[in-house]
């Protein structure tokens, strides 16, 4: 190696020591901790990875989604103007599928996930985990997945087993085959 | 003399079928633009000199933006009824009235899921967590000083076309096409930002979530994120517009729209996929026996005749250039055939200029039209050697309610009265 090349290394080594604390190649960006991040860290994967601590029950959810979700979801469910979230079971192979959160949704975990961070439309992120517990709960029950007398929480919301557990399949496309003819006769 | 004459008039000296042009006039959402004209056979009046050129015109900073003519005002993104909220719904780019292959921003289709959030730049952060040696926050200026690239992709929803599986409704090229657009993104790269925060071994999933009240997050593979995806803040040259995600989103170039997440606050590194409402209730493929396809993030091949097209009338035979766009989301588009008689025999189409890798390209065909119905077809051939599907063959595998990733060949049928409309075949 020659000197010219020797010092030029060390100068690449210097101004990596004089970077910010963090690893990076080109330190930008501040260094952050998990707690910190904690207010967005809202993610909640099938294992139920991130729900919080607190409970809500089926009963305790009626009230909530009445005030809250009914005007957009009909009063038990039905949809209009916004998607319908009950019923459907079994109707995925008809020649008109319903897919609701009763009849599509693979895991229930995510149910919590999805109302939190979206839900009310006009208000998301405004639920307490007792809210969202308890209309993931009266959900569930709408959709004959769960009993009326059922409570969910960190624990047992991931254990529900919802119909259609078993209904996805991985994407296998191409999937069709067309010629390049240029006479198709 | 006489002959003399004849030899400076170049009109008299080509074939009559190639000496007289026809104009295309528009029907509902036509250009005044092309109908203004008179035929240039017709000749007979005397050039007067118009108002436009005996004064002088408007100064520098007419409009210190710019905009287009008045007369274009037609050529906007236009919605359809039905969105169940407002702000979760779509606008579609009017393809019928665009050239080349760039979209101009003010017309890029627009899908949001609860509205567009008013972000103050200077406020919004970037967090890149879970998986990593160190979790980041960055700022926009962090991101702006990051070596930046510039690539040209198109950006298709994947629910694009979705309304044609049963039978041919949009009678426009603007809402049966029409959530498909092509930029200019310029960004970071992601894999830039994430060796910044240094990805551990385990990781094999991010999540990208959006800082819209929707929250709208997706899972995606670290290879992609890896391979070429992009952390955008500009688009054609100038920061993002607020709808589509000022001022950070991501870019996965040739996958389905929704996985390029707008208005981007946090990248969440993990070992598994979220299953989150994207990407499960929405955005899966439901086939005939009730399992649905999961994870298909792809664009397959696609193309469309976007003139003439439903929303032009052709005025008489004659000379007309077939033009259309073709793209896929797995390279480059290697040929385009176009199709006048339904799909029975094909001509290959010209690509104009560069093919560039999951990008629009435009096609170019000429054709004589006889005055007598045809049906005008393109059919996109990309260099994977993948043909693009006849609706019947997508219809086969998939049944009739997988709603999304409809690529199928699209068909417009030209009556004799020069109308053009919708139809399958």
């Amino acid at each position: 190696m020659s000197m010219f090349k020797v010092v030029k290394s060390l100068m690449v080594m210097c101004a990596l020591v004089n970077l910010p604390a963090h690893a990076g190649v080109y330190g930008l960006g501040k260094p952050i901790s998990e707690h910190a991040v904690a207010a967005w860290n809202i993610d909640i994967n099938p294992a139920g990875d991130g729900l919080p601590s607190g409970s809500g029950s089926v009963a305790q959810g009626q009230p909530i989604y009445a005030a809250k979700c009914a005007s957009c979801h009909g009063a038990k469910g039905e949809g209009k103007p916004a998607d319908v979230l009950v019923g459907g079971i079994g109707s995925l192979k008809n020649d008109k599928p319903l897919k609701t959160v009763g009849s599509f949704w693979p895991y229930a975990a995510p149910i919590y996930d999805f109302i939190y961070r979206a839900m009310p439309y006009n208000e998301p992120q405004s639920l307490s985990a007792t809210e969202v517990y308890a209309v993931t709960a009266y959900l569930l029950f709408l959709n004959g997945i769960v009993p009326a007398e059922t409570t969910l929480d960190a624990k047992s919301l991931p254990l529900v087993q919802m119909p259609n557990r078993n209904g996805f399949v991985s994407d296998v496309r191409p999937d069709v085959v067309n010629m390049p003819c240029l006479k198709c006769y | 003399m006489k002959q003399k004459t004849k030899l400076i008039n170049p009109l008299q000296e080509i074939p009559t079928t190639s000496r007289r042009q026809f104009l295309l006039c528009s029907a509902a959402l036509g250009g005044a633009a092309l109908t203004a004209a008179a035929p240039a056979r017709a000749g007979t009046e005397n050039l007067s000199i118009p108002a436009w050129s005996k004064r002088s015109g408007d100064p520098v900073l007419w409009h210190p933006y710019g905009q287009p003519s008045a007369q274009q005002s037609h050529v906007v993104r236009r919605t359809l009824p039905g969105a169940p909220v407002p702000g979760a719904g779509a606008s579609w780019t009017p393809l019928q009235n665009l050239h080349g292959n760039i979209t101009p921003n003010g017309l890029v289709f627009e899908r949001h899921h609860a509205g567009i959030p008013n972000i103050d730049a200077a406020l919004h952060r970037l967090v890149i967590h879970g998986l990593v040696k160190q979790p980041l926050l960055l700022t926009m200026d962090d991101l702006l000083r990051f070596p930046a690239v510039s690539r040209i992709h198109f950006l298709e929803c994947s629910g694009n076309t979705s309304r044609e599986w049963r039978a041919p409704v949009s009678n426009s090229v603007q809402f049966s096409h029409g959530l498909l657009s092509n930029c200019e993104w310029t960004g970071v790269r992601l894999s830039t930002v994430l060796d910044e925060a240094g990805v551990l071994p385990a990781a094999q999933w991010l999540l990208a979530e959006g800082a819209d009240a929707a929250g709208v997050s997706r899972s995606i593979p670290l290879a992609k994120a890896f391979e070429d995806a992009l952390l955008v803040y500009a688009q054609n040259g100038e920061m993002l517009r607020p709808e589509q995600g000022y001022p950070l989103r991501l870019l996965l170039p040739g996958w389905e729209g929704n996985m390029s997440i707008k208005w981007l606050r946090r990248l969440k590194v993990a070992d598994k996929p979220f299953f989150a409402r994207n990407e499960t209730s929405k955005y899966t493929d439901l086939l005939p026996d009730g399992t649905s396809r999961i994870f298909s993030f792809g664009m397959d091949a696609k193309s469309v005749i976007t003139y003439p097209s439903p929303d032009h009338k052709l005025r008489d035979k004659g000379f007309y250039e077939i033009s259309g766009l073709a793209w896929t989301g797995q390279g480059r588009i290697k040929r385009v055939d176009v199709s006048t008689d339904g799909g029975k025999s094909w001509r290959e189409a010209r690509l104009d200029g560069v093919v560039l890798d999951r990008a629009l390209t435009r096609f170019r065909i000429d054709w004589q039209w006889d005055g007598g119905p045809a049906t005008l077809q393109s059919r996109a051939i990309d260099e994977t050697g993948y043909v693009q599907p006849t609706l019947q063959q997508l219809i086969a595998k998939r049944g009739l309610n997988s709603a999304y990733h409809n690529n199928a060949i699209q068909s417009w049928a030209v009556a004799a009265d020069g109308s053009i409309k919708n139809v399958h075949v």
